[in-house]
């Protein structure tokens, strides 16, 4: 865990130890979930299964195997890019909440995309899981939009002055997945190979993917 | 939060769970099933966003989430305000309601998720290419127009089509259904001097725009 500073975003983890401030918000769920629980308003088995769901259904390794299908099929890929990258998603099996209506941005040379959502969170949850921290936090929210390079630089990525570096703000119900460069190198590779090193990041633009 | 300065670097955690502790993961699952159908998706980001902004940077994302669901239950008549501090406390409740979403219905209900894309057919107020200019009429009520992009130009890129309009949606005033478009504004035109390149994409409604 990042050590704690001053300027620590509201995202930071609270459990370091306070062990006061830690129990309180848990009390405050527990009565929560009881009072909503004991009215009828949820159930249980429900409330345990939207967790497994959200663990174990939905992730990056979802929109791995859709950026991998797309770099070995030039069909599948075309379809990505069009205004029917939903009813594509769909068809390799990922489909649904926050998801529903999904724009496929490709970067190539000239071209970088990266997502972001200033206003909250907003994040394609069928193919990429729940969003990161960094993701959700005033750091990201704040400086992608207008200092890009110098974000991407924070992630190691270096981009080309001449590249035109495109940054989408998710402010309507339109869901980005960034469709990185195939690194060179991985001619002849098959899908399950070329899902093995693409990565969530890549996916949202803040890294490229490379050969291990 | 677009463009707001002094946040400094992004965080990454290595290896992040998708939970930073059980709490969390009990805070979304009620916030996906509590509500029934009584409030919409645009209500619940009001719920949770219209804080004051100290409060809001102090919060964690969950909760954040936590507070806008004691606010809607409360707020759409499902318990009283008062039931929910006698809870912390121990009180038991009579069940008075049926669970929204039975666990039976977790997984379709997730794979279906919500599209706000409308099937009418509306004209569009703008065409790719056009200039336009986001308006700088900034509601205190729900909206998605950022403040950054207020009164600034940008050229139409992309029609996304017909989509149920927030700032109506969030207070029960109607769909009100629009286009939405994605709108290039040049890093210039935003950040001036100290751009670094590129440009911003934003999902803007046709409410928010005129031309420039």
């Amino acid at each position: 865990m990042a050590p704690h500073n001053p300027s620590h975003d509201h995202d930071h983890d609270h459990e370091h130890g306070e062990s006061s401030e830690l129990s309180d918000i848990e009390l405050r769920v527990r009565a929560l979930e009881s009072l909503l629980t004991e009215k009828g308003y949820v159930e249980t088995a429900a409330l345990d299964a939207l967790v497994q769901y959200h663990e174990e259904k939905i992730g990056p390794r979802n929109g791995a195997q859709v950026i991998a299908k797309a770099w070995d099929d030039p069909e599948y890929k075309a379809w990505l890019l069009s205004d029917d990258a939903s009813a594509a998603i769909a068809s390799v099996g990922f489909e649904g909440r926050q998801g529903e209506d999904m724009v496929v941005l490709e970067n190539t040379a000239d071209v970088h995309n990266v997502v972001v959502c200033t206003l909250c969170s907003c994040y394609p949850w069928p193919v990429l899981g729940l969003p990161p921290v960094w993701y959700k936090s005033a750091p990201y929210r704040s400086r992608i939009v207008s200092e890009p390079r110098s974000v991407l630089a924070e992630f190691g990525t270096d981009l080309a002055a001449d590249v035109d570096l495109r940054v989408w703000d998710s402010t309507a119900e339109l869901r980005y997945l960034v469709l990185p460069m195939r690194p060179e190198g991985t001619e002849g590779w098959s899908q399950e190979q070329l899902a093995e090193i693409v990565t969530r990041n890549s996916m949202i633009g803040t890294e490229v993917v490379v050969t291990p | 939060m677009g463009g707001w300065q002094g946040f400094g670097p992004v965080i990454q955690e290595p290896d992040e769970p998708v939970f930073h502790g059980e709490w969390e993961e009990r805070v979304l699952a009620l916030n996906l099933s509590a509500g029934g159908g009584r409030w919409n998706i645009d209500m619940g980001r009001f719920a949770r966003e219209n804080t004051p902004p100290a409060d809001y940077l102090a919060r964690s994302y969950y909760e954040m989430w936590l507070y806008g669901l004691e606010k809607l239950v409360v707020e759409k008549g499902m318990v009283e305000a008062n039931e929910l501090s006698a809870a912390r406390t121990g009180a038991h409740f009579e069940a008075v309601a049926e669970p929204g979403l039975p666990a039976a219905r977790v997984e379709r209900a997730m794979r279906s998720g919500g599209s706000t894309r409308v099937d009418e057919d509306i004209a569009p107020e703008f065409a790719v290419g056009q200039r336009v200019r986001a308006s700088v009429d900034a509601p205190p009520t729900h909206t998605r127009c950022p403040r950054y992009v207020r009164g600034r130009s940008g050229v139409i890129e992309r029609d996304h089509g017909v989509f149920i309009f927030p700032d109506t949606h969030a207070h029960g005033k109607g769909l009100k259904p629009q286009h939405v478009y994605a709108v290039r504004f040049e890093a210039e035109e935003l950040w001036g001097t100290a751009n670094q390149g590129g440009a911003v994409y934003v999902d803007l409604w046709d409410d928010y725009l005129e031309l420039a």
